[in-house]
């Protein structure tokens, strides 16, 4: 056994507490940590290296990192409503009597059979689904589909509602400083000096990023700025919060974990950050690149930085023999860090020389050193037993070997770039140090024009930002292939992306394959498409793409960078949007009497409105059925609250709204209503209403439902933005008032059995008219309209006495079998009727013109919007589809929105058409189907039949008639 | 998400407080243009790489129609002012030829043009 | 247990009016006939029982005790005359809350884009809660928020979500 324990070294751990053991279940297994362990850090110190299952190839993984790039260890965490797939061991807490599952293994993660793909590796190149599964065509959706479908993703999706509460916070800062490194924290002070409030987030919950570990003193110096910092009245410092994402003008979104350690106390467990940041800094760091080398993924190689954060925050060793391979000075901390644990250590460097002043304290520690040396490849299957060495510049022959448990490799850093490059920011290849940087010349611009981010430290391609705690290092030198002349056996095995098995060797096959775009090569092979985003592969990925398109790596540039940093979870998106508050929901002041009685809602826009009212054990088709009869035979009332009301007051309005509507307005007497279209300057038909003369200077403008704020909106941008010289104020009063329409034959008998002072007669207030007054005590206007045909009055008194005022007609006229009626109702009369209805009978293509409308159109009016749009040859085309109503020949409801078919194909094949079906229901009134439908020359075609071929082959036929179908002269109006 | 300056009531409002309304300085064509003049006015729009006029509300603020000219490309804002203006005013004009010196507008510039 | 970050509590009994006018000729009119002083751009003026709030260019909101409404309305009719002027009764169109509590601006922080920190002390912000319309103003305490009488239980329940004890914005 080449694992061997005891893995929690006897001293060290920065962050962990010894004194508290921590128990949590890893598949089953009861474990201890220690209070302070990441999930990693306390799975290692259990001796257990094997946390994972690549995506492809199953391969056994273990942690390669220790930060938020971590591709392998990812687990499925917590039960039920809180149960997260890939979740990263690296940056997760670990909490008493925490639940971890493995993933994508089955049935174990030691014994996944599924790893059967590993030894069919050489047949699952770079785009083999693509190649092998597009033929035979039909296999696809059939066959191979469903299988790929079955075996995709990573993790499984949880089932259950989350349990959590999240929340979301705007805040609006002069200066944002993302990460709390040392770069971080100093660029606090200097922003902070400038006397601007300044935010300082850090992912983590520890301020200092690397600081503390890589250099002696370093804690000491963290500390000192920390004291500074929080001494000062206009810095905040917020841990546990990652910024996620930048957007325009110094939008930056980050999430704080409030209480992922501690689910149940009960406030919200992450908060989402909507900051407004005049500037940003960018001091995110850099990420260190693995080496590609022959079996770079068996479990034990891990990153250099990440071993030496094993040993130094968690007081772990991943193993107790360590070889360190390196291109560059930094890996040696891991070397001298390693060897301070007690743990054997050697180094193999692929430069020709190592003089800076880690190196030689590693050697002076008597830590052997071998220069211009590669691995050629790693012993071991499911743990590293081994390396064997090579000459770094040669094809790969071995020169000897090492027995070793852990391989710690640093093939460089690589800035983090990702808030820079969100929005826009440029990078430039810095080739001394082989990596990609901000350029200062191309940051993002804010909304003055002006550069609004700046990226420091590491982030900025200063490796070496901890001023004199840093020592003299010689440069890195690049390798992207190791040894570098690797022949395609040992490149096969070098892994590049290790969740997704993508390795040098498929690359280069995209190259061949003319794959010469990044992102196409990306998308082709799944580069960098992993959880981890390509933070580990990216630049190791584009240099093997570079050399094999033989091309330098600039010209081949980079991926596109987007957010969120790290997986955001959706609940902390939707954030307090969700339940009850998901939507705001519009509510009429006799809302809880619907509830109350029974209503089967429908939402309409974001109010729920009444669809019929149930009772006893009646479905909703009966409801309505029994509302309408009601109403025809009796009297009902509907909520009709909703109704956008606008007050348009001025000595201009009547010419105003001469120009809103197609009829004339100016010229209604006060008293009158008058039922008006609205247009769009386009032509179509996009509202209706009656309109109600008040005064001789104020109308009272109502709307439909969904259009109250959209039309007051379009009033007032024409008054506004065109004519804003005329002399016109509007108000949306709908909601101040509730309106109530009673209506049927016994509509006036009921009202006037309320006390008021309006005098509700046919003589008094005919058709059409209005009145004002107090009914029941109640401040009123009544308007004689009526949307059903029947003897009808709508009632408008202010809100807080709608409910009152509905109760009131309720019980005048409980004897008379008063019926409350919903939408539906109210549709069907209409139609009934041969009423026209927003949104059925129309659909932003349909002229009034089409409608039968005509009559509502004004002749003397020399403007009106969508009077010049009206006149364009296709508008006045006598072949548009015109409204007409329809009787179906067998009694079955022709389904809305059926079309009729014409003779002939069209050029695709298929039937041509010569109208559709808007509005179909079942009139329990005539007892039998009425329908409205627009018909190519309709009007024309009156008694003609026409067909309507259903999915099921079937062919309904419906007679065209006038669509009028009750009450032609209008007789119950005066009920 | 963009930041622009009512101009009525001095309010920087972020995007979701504001209704955008497409291209601004549009004229109106009533029932006396031609066919052309109408499609031109009704459907042409400019949709350009760069220096932009248009039209916002503060919806969820005082209501005002304004206008704002901006840079599609950079997202650079130039300037909002009144929406009772023929044409953006001149130190409109001044702040995109700080960036753009060859920009032209595409109207007539007038001492009329100046007043806001 | 922790304590709310402020309790929120529905204002009932308070009448509004709506003017709208041409303030620069009109305003000093309005807010004699209002009692009050006329308030600058964003700003709001108060005497302790009546508020003047300035709600665009051309329009103003008077607040008062729902008992004063009516003679308020005559009076500014009244002072109106002859003006080309809109004054209408929007008592009911509304819906007012009070946050008050120690972390006020917190439960308006988690709701609002708005920049409470550029608000002056006489603001009157209108902007949106979440998703709805809403304006504030500072009162002794905390603020007082209006939106739309039909979205009244939305926004209660969001004002009260975020003001959910121990959820205060401060770092932790």
């Amino acid at each position: 056994m080449s694992h061997t324990p005891p893995f929690r070294l006897a001293r060290g751990g920065r962050l962990i507490d010894r004194a508290f053991q921590v128990p949590f279940r890893f598949d089953g297994r009861h474990l201890r940590g220690l209070q302070g362990d990441s999930l990693a850090s306390a799975l290692l110190a259990n001796g257990q290296m094997l946390m994972g299952r690549s995506f492809k190839y199953h391969r056994p993984r273990g942690p390669i990192a220790s930060g938020a790039e971590e591709p392998n260890a990812l687990f499925g965490l917590g039960q039920g409503g809180r149960f997260e797939p890939n979740q990263r061991a690296t940056t997760t807490a670990l909490l008493p009597g925490m639940m971890l599952r493995s993933q994508n293994c089955w049935p174990s993660l030691d014994a996944d059979i599924g790893a059967v793909n590993s030894w069919l590796s050489p047949i699952f190149p770079a785009g083999f689904y693509y190649k092998t599964f597009i033929h035979p065509r039909p296999f696809w959706k059939h066959v191979f589909e469903p299988i790929i479908r079955h075996s995709a993703g990573l993790g499984r999706a949880p089932t259950d509602p989350d349990p959590d509460r999240y929340e979301q916070a705007y805040a609006h800062v002069d200066t944002v400083v993302v990460g709390g490194g040392i770069a971080g924290l100093l660029a606090a002070q200097r922003a902070a000096d400038q006397g601007g409030s300044v935010l300082v987030l850090e992912q983590t919950a520890i301020w200092g990023g690397r600081t503390p570990v890589d250099h002696p003193g370093g804690q000491a110096r963290i500390d000192d700025l920390l004291a500074d910092l929080r001494g000062r009245g206009n810095v905040t410092l917020r841990r546990n919060t990652m910024a996620t994402g930048l957007y325009d003008h110094g939008y930056l979104l980050a999430r704080e974990a409030l209480a992922d350690h501690d689910p149940n106390q009960g406030i919200p467990r992450q908060r989402l950050w909507r900051i407004r940041a005049g500037h940003v800094v960018t001091a995110t760091g850099a990420l260190e690149r693995p080496l590609a080398f022959a079996c770079n993924d068996v479990p034990g190689v891990m990153l250099a930085s990440a071993v030496r954060d094993m040993i130094v925050d968690y007081g772990v060793a991943p193993g107790q023999r360590v070889v360190v391979v390196t291109n560059n000075d930094d890996a040696y901390r891991t070397a001298l860090i390693a060897a301070d644990a007690g743990l054997e250590v050697s180094v193999i460097d692929a430069r020709r020389t190592a003089d800076g002043d880690l190196p030689q304290a590693a050697r002076a520690r008597n830590i052997p050193v071998l220069m211009n040396t590669g691995i050629a490849k790693v012993k071991g299957g499911r743990h590293v037993e081994g390396v064997v060495l090579c000459d770094a510049e040669g094809e790969g022959k071995a020169t000897g070997g090492i027995d070793c448990d852990v391989v710690a490799m640093s093939g460089g850093w690589s800035p983090v770039v990702h808030l820079w490059s969100h929005c826009g920011g440029k990078l430039t290849w810095d080739e001394p140090q082989a990596m990609f940087r901000p350029n200062p010349e191309r940051p993002p611009l804010g909304a003055d024009g002006q550069g609004n981010v700046s990226a420091t430290g590491a982030a900025n391609g200063d490796l070496r930002c901890a001023g004199d705690l840093e020592r003299a290092e010689q440069p890195t030198m690049p390798v992207w292939c190791m040894p570098r002349n690797a022949p395609y056996k040992l490149r096969s095995k070098m892994w590049l992306d290790f969740q997704n098995d993508v390795k040098v060797s498929d690359v280069e096959l995209a190259a061949r394959e003319g794959y010469a775009s990044v992102e196409h090569t990306k998308r082709y092979t799944t580069l960098g498409m992993a959880t981890d985003q390509g933070k580990v592969s990216n630049i190791n990925g584009l240099a093997v793409l570079s050399k094999a398109l033989n091309q330098p790596i600039p010209q081949t540039g980079t991926t596109t960078f987007r957010p969120p940093y790290t997986p955001l979870t959706l609940a902390t998106i939707a954030a307090d949007a969700r339940g009850e508050a998901f939507q705001p929901l519009r509510k009429t002041p006799m809302h809880d009497w619907h509830a109350r009685n029974g209503a089967s809602w429908e939402p309409v826009g974001h109010w729920r409105r009444p669809y019929c009212y149930p009772k006893g054990g009646e479905d909703r088709h009966a409801a309505v059925n029994r509302e309408i009869l009601a109403v025809r035979r009796g009297v009902g009332t509907l909520d009709a609250s909703t109704l956008g009301k606008i007050l348009v007051k001025g000595p201009d309005a009547g010419r105003f709204l001469d120009m809103m509507y197609t009829n004339m307005m100016s010229t209604l007497p006060v008293g009158k209503c008058r039922y008006g279209l609205m247009c769009s300057e386009n032509g179509f038909l996009m509202d209706d209403g009656v309109v109600v003369r008040l005064t001789e200077d104020s109308w009272l403008c109502h709307t439909t439902t969904g259009g109250a704020d959209r039309i007051h909106g379009h009033m007032e941008d024409w008054l506004q933005c065109e004519w804003w010289d005329w002399q016109v104020y509007t108000a949306n009063l709908t909601e101040q008032y509730a309106q109530i329409a009673i209506a049927g034959p016994k509509a006036r008998e009921v009202l006037e059995r309320l006390p008021g002072s309006i005098d509700l007669s046919q003589d008094a207030l005919p058709f059409m008219t209005w009145a004002e007054g107090d009914i029941a005590g109640i401040p009123a206007r009544v308007y004689r309209i009526s949307f059903s045909g029947e003897l009808s009055y709508e009632i408008a008194v202010p809100t807080s006495r709608g409910l009152e005022l509905w109760e009131r007609l309720h019980e005048a006229g409980r004897d008379l079998g008063i019926t409350p009626y919903g939408t539906e109702a109210m549709h069907v009369m209409r139609a009934e009727k041969g009423f026209i209805m927003i949104g059925d009978e129309t659909d932003g293509t349909i002229i009034p013109q089409d409608l039968g409308l005509g009559w509502a159109i004004s002749k003397k009016k020399t403007d009106y919007l969508g009077k010049r749009a009206q006149s364009r040859s296709h508008m006045k085309d006598r072949s548009r589809w015109q409204l007409v109503g329809l009787e179906s020949l067998d009694g079955r409801v022709i389904p809305d929105g059926a079309y009729a078919v014409d003779e002939g194909v069209n050029p695709n094949g298929q039937r041509k058409t010569q109208g559709r079906v808007t509005s179909s229901y079942h009139s329990p009134t005539l007892d039998r189907p009425i329908a409205m439908a627009l018909v190519r020359h309709g009007t024309e075609r009156m008694g003609q039949v026409i067909e309507f071929p259903m999915p099921s082959g079937e062919v309904l036929k419906g007679r065209i008639c006038d669509p009028v179908f009750y009450d032609k002269e209008g007789a119950r109006l005066n009920g | 998400m963009l930041i622009l300056t009512c101009p009525y009531c001095g309010v920087k409002a972020e995007e979701t407080e504001l209704q955008p309304g497409g291209e601004a300085h549009l004229k109106r064509v009533g029932p006396a243009g031609s066919d052309d003049e109408f499609e031109d006015y009704m459907f042409a729009r400019k949709n350009a790489k760069g220096v932009h006029f248009e039209r916002w509300r503060h919806a969820y603020g005082c209501g005002k129609w304004f206008l704002a000219a901006r840079d599609t490309a950079t997202l650079q804002v130039y300037g909002t002012y009144s929406a009772q203006t023929p044409h953006p005013p001149a130190r409109i004009v001044a702040a995109i030829r700080d960036v753009h010196p060859d920009w032209q507008p595409d109207w007539t510039e007038t001492a009329g043009a100046d007043a806001e | 247990m922790a304590e709310a970050l402020a309790t929120v509590t529905r204002v009932d009994g308070l009448g509004m009016i709506s003017i709208r006018a041409d303030l620069a000729r009109a305003g000093e009119a309005i807010a004699d006939a209002a009692g009050l002083a006329l308030p600058d751009m964003t700003r709001i003026t108060t005497d302790g029982s009546r508020w003047l709030g300035w709600m665009s260019p051309d329009e103003l909101l008077l607040i008062l005790p729902a008992q004063d409404h009516r003679e308020a309305q005559t009076a500014l009719e009244q002072a109106l005359a002859g003006e080309h002027a809109l004054v209408a009764d929007v008592s009911d169109l509304r819906a007012v809350f009070d946050v008050i509590g120690p972390h006020a601006d917190d439960v308006i922080a988690k709701l609002s884009p708005a920049d409470l920190a550029a608000m002056p002390a006489d603001g009157l912000r209108r902007s949106r809660a979440a998703q709805t319309a809403a304006g504030f103003w500072r009162v002794e305490g905390g603020f007082r928020v209006f939106g739309f009488r039909s979205t009244a239980d939305y926004l209660h329940l969001i004002l009260r979500n975020a003001a959910i004890p121990g959820s205060q914005l401060a770092p932790r």
